[in-house]
């Protein structure tokens, strides 16, 4: 059998089942497609010793029939999860050659069932970006491409190692985080599906943390199902993370029914942008008339706080953020700067922080710096939590009001080329994440399915945002989508 | 509001992040435009609003009293750039 790189997770799942294929071989094929698109920069760490290893004994384990459905299929993960014994850097040159002690409660629970780790994902720095332009492994390159035309895209942030790699079909599916749309606006622009469960659903132990009130972990796939799949075996209640929810898990794939009779698809007219391309609102259409052909009921709705959504996002996220990133600091781990003799401890951690972080991170932590500085801690970041408590009510006003879910784009645009963003200011690359971030901030599920492709012939996606802890119902929704919009997506191949 | 250069130097010294003198106008620049986007956030009306704790209603959990983790020094001291005799090492410290 050729391509079996191209598999879905499901495809995969029946196959080996049937013993048709072994993981062995699909691991291989992953690992040969990977050592092939070196230019796509989506891996940053090939483990094919690790993965072999672990496809042999999946294919074990499957011969004797004891197989969950994630068992033998490789995934690549993205940088920011610790792996026991595999450098772990996200992204940073400050955390040049960790190599954690433990593994991500996360990445453990994909291990548990089976998975086949092929290697590390590339990323914006500590999670930090719109466009995997901010990384010590430099630029993602997107395996989309306008149509003739040869300039190359970002892939979208922070989660873009991970987007590339399954748009490539380097690896079945991927793990990504979102903290502000890190896993749906990369998705978005790959033309891939990617969840951000509710708050609390994965832990977020063995994550590097960057805004902690914000972070989730997801799946990024190339269906639905898949997502549903991987999400199932991702999370769980872990004692070791205070705010992951004590839950059962749900089996998230017998919820996709593709039934969304009588439900209630919420409208918002606050997601209507100046100068959103057209393509998008059409796209946007469409996806409204699939779930209405489907019988759901359309409802416009309200989310007057939405403007502000952005802005409490760059109080609260940096603010979390100066706090979590503290820890680097030449002493416990990673790199640390080299001194002259006269230099004492305040001298080490400056320079070290000087020359360990780039640049977005360093604004970063000095914007949270000063947000959290006595006499401006209440003018901005109590400012920031009250907002942010009222754009959760927003969402919980039109909940109450019968709304069962919500569609939305997921980005205001196409993938964007390498580079176009590097002479504006940097709110200008925060306004990528204009449909996602209220979704964190109020610590809801979001997923991004794609729909179609622009005039240029670049994917476009769309996003529903769900009731917190209904994963299930939202993948039902995004199953109706993706059954109907018929985007068989897959990049040519170039690289 | 207008950051001041000197202002940001300020706050690059309390985030432990050492900036050079040039580099400090550019970084002003961007902190303006960061604070100018934040700014909106005072026309909101937040009579009787709550600042947000935790985004999901949680009662935390409680565990047992008890020791479940330790002896773990090889592993702590593993990843660290210098370390001497079972210590973290670090340059002197003279206050």
């Amino acid at each position: 059998m050729s391509e079996l790189n191209k598999l879905t997770v499901s495809e995969a799942r029946e196959l080996l089942r049937k013993k048709q294929i072994t993981s062995q071989e699909i691991t291989k094929a992953c690992l040969a497609e990977i050592e092939s698109a070196s230019v796509l920069n989506a891996f940053v760490c090939s483990t094919a010793d690790i993965a072999l290893d672990r496809a042999k004994a999946a294919d074990k384990r499957i011969e004797k029939g004891d197989a969950p459905s994630m068992c033998g299929i490789p995934i690549g993960i993205k940088d920011l999860f610790c792996t026991k014994g595999i450098t772990t850097q996200a992204a940073s040159r400050i955390l040049q050659g960790f190599k954690p002690e433990y593994e991500s409660t996360v990445t453990q629970n994909l291990q548990d069932d089976g998975v086949v780790m092929l290697g590390k994902l590339n990323m914006d720095e500590f999670a930090m970006g719109s466009s995997n332009e901010n990384s010590c492994y430099g630029n993602v390159i997107n395996p989309w491409r306008c149509r003739h035309d040869a300039r190359l895209l970002t892939p979208g942030g922070s989660s873009g190692g991970s987007a590339a790699a399954v748009s490539a079909s380097l690896c079945l599916a991927a793990i990504g985080t979102d903290t502000g749309g890190s896993i749906r606006q990369p998705a978005s622009f790959t033309g891939i599906t990617g969840i951000k469960p509710t708050y609390g659903r994965c832990s977020r132990w063995g994550i590097v943390a960057f805004a902690s009130s914000l972070d989730q972990a997801g799946p990024m796939t190339k269906s639905v199902r898949d997502a549903a799949i991987m999400l199932e075996s991702m999370c769980g209640h872990d004692p070791k993370d205070s705010t992951s929810h004590d839950l059962p898990v749900p089996n998230f794939e017998s919820a996709l029914t593709n039934d969304i009779r009588g439900k209630t698809v919420g409208i918002p007219i606050e997601y209507r942008t100046e100068g959103m391309p057209e393509e998008i609102e059409e796209q946007w259409a469409r996806g409204r008339q699939i779930l209405k052909d489907n019988g759901a009921k359309i409802k416009d709705i309200s989310l007057p706080h939405t403007k502000y959504a952005l802005p409490v996002y760059y109080v609260i996220a940096p603010a979390e953020a100066s706090s979590n990133l503290s820890r680097y600091d030449g002493v416990r781990y990673g790199y640390r700067a080299v001194l002259n003799e006269m230099d004492g401890i305040s001298e080490m951690y400056e320079k070290t922080r000087a020359e360990g972080f780039g640049a977005e991170v360093k604004r970063r932590v000095m914007i949270g710096t000063y947000v959290l500085s006595a006499g401006f801690y209440d003018a901005y970041y109590n400012q920031a939590r009250r907002v942010r408590s009222l754009i959760k009510k927003d969402f919980f006003d039109v909940f109450d009001q019968g709304v069962d879910a919500i569609l939305t784009p997921t980005t205001p645009s196409a993938a964007f080329e390498i580079g176009q963003m590097s002479t504006v200011d940097p709110v200008q690359m925060y306004l990528n994440d204009i449909f996602t971030v209220t979704v964190n901030l109020a610590g809801l599920p979001g997923i991004s399915v794609p729909i179609g492709t622009n005039s240029q012939g670049l994917p476009l996606g769309l996003q529903l945002i769900g009731h917190p802890w209904e994963e299930g119902a939202l993948l039902n929704f995004a199953y109706v989508l993706e059954q109907e919009a018929g985007f068989s997506g897959q990049p040519t191949k170039w690289w | 509001m207008t950051v001041e250069i000197s202002t940001v130097a300020k706050v690059a010294k309390l985030s432990r992040i050492k900036v050079d003198d040039e580099t400090l106008p550019e970084l002003a620049r961007d902190f303006n435009a960061i604070l100018g986007f934040i700014e909106q956030l005072r026309e909101v009306d937040v009579t009787k609003i709550e600042p947000m704790v935790s985004v999901s209603p949680m009662t935390l959990k409680i565990r047992d009293d008890s020791v479940n983790d330790g002896d773990k020094q090889r592993q702590i001291l593993v990843n660290a750039p210098d370390t001497r005799e079972g210590f973290f090492a670090v340059p002197k410290v003279v206050e």
